[in-house]
């Protein structure tokens, strides 16, 4: 699977540019199934990349495990889910040293929490590279009950946490790392528009 | 055009022999606009037939309204501005400033700061380490100057452990490789002073890593005099006579053609002007023009850059 590439859209939509090695600089690497390809595709491009690189694969099969070890990352470690990966994220991430670059790879979910968890600790955007690799599938925010619903593939949809209908927006926080979810009849409750999958 | 007040002079105080500190207060006893560490204003100066703006960094409380204190260091070889406040201003004296403006803020959502001054370019540290210490953000602050003479920041700073100073004559200068390794993520460096400092931070910095946007700096650099020039202003055809201790801006001023500033010191941006002809060579002492603009020679920036050469005509 190839990196995704999106349509143009208003500024506050994310844009992944893709990974680009800067040589043997200090990181932290975050990827899930999908975007642990572009890890490898990284280091194919420059071996070094790993030489003082922390993996962190989420939710990946035993074989992509191996086959990111033998890149002979400085070390590597894994959760079966998001929430046990962000303390094993805190951790590296805490007494980071500036310098330190955060490499994302993976659906907008993954990419957008762990930039906003990492420019909580104060790494700057600038020191974030993420590319985009599998499902479309966004991490929603609804503007109303502030609940997140993970893995949203249709717009509309329904808010896991309040049950309105929302509509999927363009309109991404840094902060939350997710896209804001806006209820879609709002005007003329029951008034809702077909449901569609959501395209890149 | 910057909106001005009206100050009078209630303190003078020579912080070294090349050093003076001027405290400012309204005229009409009102308080002044708070502002943030960092800020500048500029002080008008009616030097014989002349007009000057100078723009000076505030050194005082930034949540202190009560009034504006500068430090100025004493340059004989500038075009005079400096001069003109060692030699004439008295306490007493009413004197017209700009409301400030601040093009050298500290990014507040920096884990760490590490303020690194050189020389006089101490000086708007010296307001962000009050807001600093007021906000509780932690930092270190690194002052360098070559002697006690001009090292007006001896007077000025606070002693604390995180402040430390570096005088070149007495052998304690300063390691930048060693301030800044092993920093913490989310630190931010600030530098001002002479641009070899600016560059040696700027150059260190990227050598350890470290992101671009989190290296700051400004060089408050006064125009350098040089040799009389002349421009056209092409809406009009008249023809202005810049002197070799005179800026553009203020040849501009003088002849009363229109034009905006803010900093005067080619930072801001706001006097950039289109070139329409230029046969010559546009001397930039700017840091607002890309290198691509130098190269097309289609824009000046009139507070700080001059020119050598036949014919210059501003789309003014």
């Amino acid at each position: 699977m190839t990196q995704t590439r999106f349509s143009p859209s208003i500024p506050s939509r994310p844009v992944y540019s893709g990974l680009v090695s800067c040589g043997s600089a200090l990181s932290i690497m975050v990827a899930d199934e999908a975007g642990a390809a572009a890890l490898t595709d990284l280091a194919r491009s420059d071996a070094s990349v790993m030489d003082k690189a922390h993996l962190l694969l989420i939710g990946v099969s035993q074989a992509t495990v191996q086959e990111l070890s033998a890149l002979t990352p400085r070390s590597l470690s894994q959760s079966p889910t998001v929430q046990g990966a962000e303390e094993i994220f805190d951790a590296l991430i805490a007494h980071a040293a500036i310098g330190t670059l955060l490499f994302c790879a993976g659906s907008e979910g993954l990419i957008g929490q762990f930039s906003a968890r990492a420019m909580r600790f104060g790494l700057s955007p600038d020191a974030i590279q993420s590319e985009h690799r599998g499902s479309v599938a966004r991490r929603m925010q609804c503007v109303h009950c502030k609940g997140i619903t993970e893995d949203v593939t249709t717009d509309p949809f329904i808010c896991g946490h309040c049950g309105l209908t929302l509509f999927v927006r363009d309109h991404f926080s840094r902060r939350l790392g997710a896209f804001q979810g806006v209820c879609v009849d709002a005007e003329t409750p029951g008034d809702i528009p077909e449901t569609v999958e959501i395209r890149p | 055009m910057s909106t001005q007040l009206k100050v009078t002079v209630a303190e003078v105080e020579a912080l070294t022999p090349l050093v003076k500190r001027f405290r400012f207060e309204a005229a009409d006893k009102t308080p002044l606009p708070v502002f943030s560490g960092g800020a500048h204003i500029t002080v008008s100066m009616q030097d014989g037939a002349r007009l000057r703006h100078n723009a000076y960094s505030l050194i005082s409380d930034p949540y202190d309204g009560s009034g504006y204190e500068i430090a100025v260091r004493r340059d004989d070889q500038g075009r005079g501005g400096s001069k003109f406040m060692h030699e004439q201003i008295a306490v007493g004296d009413t004197l017209t400033i700009s409301v400030p403006a601040n093009l050298f803020q500290l990014d507040l959502r920096a884990r760490k700061h590490i303020l690194i001054g050189g020389g006089i370019g101490i000086t708007p540290f010296v307001a962000q380490l009050r807001q600093l210490d007021m906000i509780g953000a932690p930092y270190e602050l690194h002052y360098a100057a070559h002697s006690r003479d001009e090292a007006a920041g001896l007077a000025l700073l606070p002693q604390a452990d995180n402040i430390l100073i570096h005088v070149s004559q007495d052998g304690t200068r300063m390691d930048l490789g060693r301030i800044l390794a092993d920093q913490p993520i989310g630190t931010h460096v600030y530098t001002c002073g002479p641009e070899t400092l600016i560059s040696a931070v700027a150059a260190e910095a990227a050598a350890k890593g470290w992101p671009a946007s989190a290296v700051h700096s400004e060089a408050f650099t006064a125009p350098p005099p040089g040799e009389p020039f002349e421009v056209t202003i092409g809406s009009t055809g008249q023809t202005v006579q810049v002197g070799a201790d005179q800026t553009l801006l203020e040849a501009l001023e003088e002849a009363g053609v229109p034009i905006n500033w803010s900093c005067r010191g080619g930072a801001c941006g706001q006097c950039e002007t289109s070139v329409t002809t230029c046969d010559g060579d546009i001397e930039h002492n700017d840091h607002w023009l890309s290198e691509a603009d130098r190269a097309a020679a289609r824009a000046i920036m009139p507070c700080m850059s001059r020119f050598r050469g036949d014919h210059l005509v501003l789309d003014l």
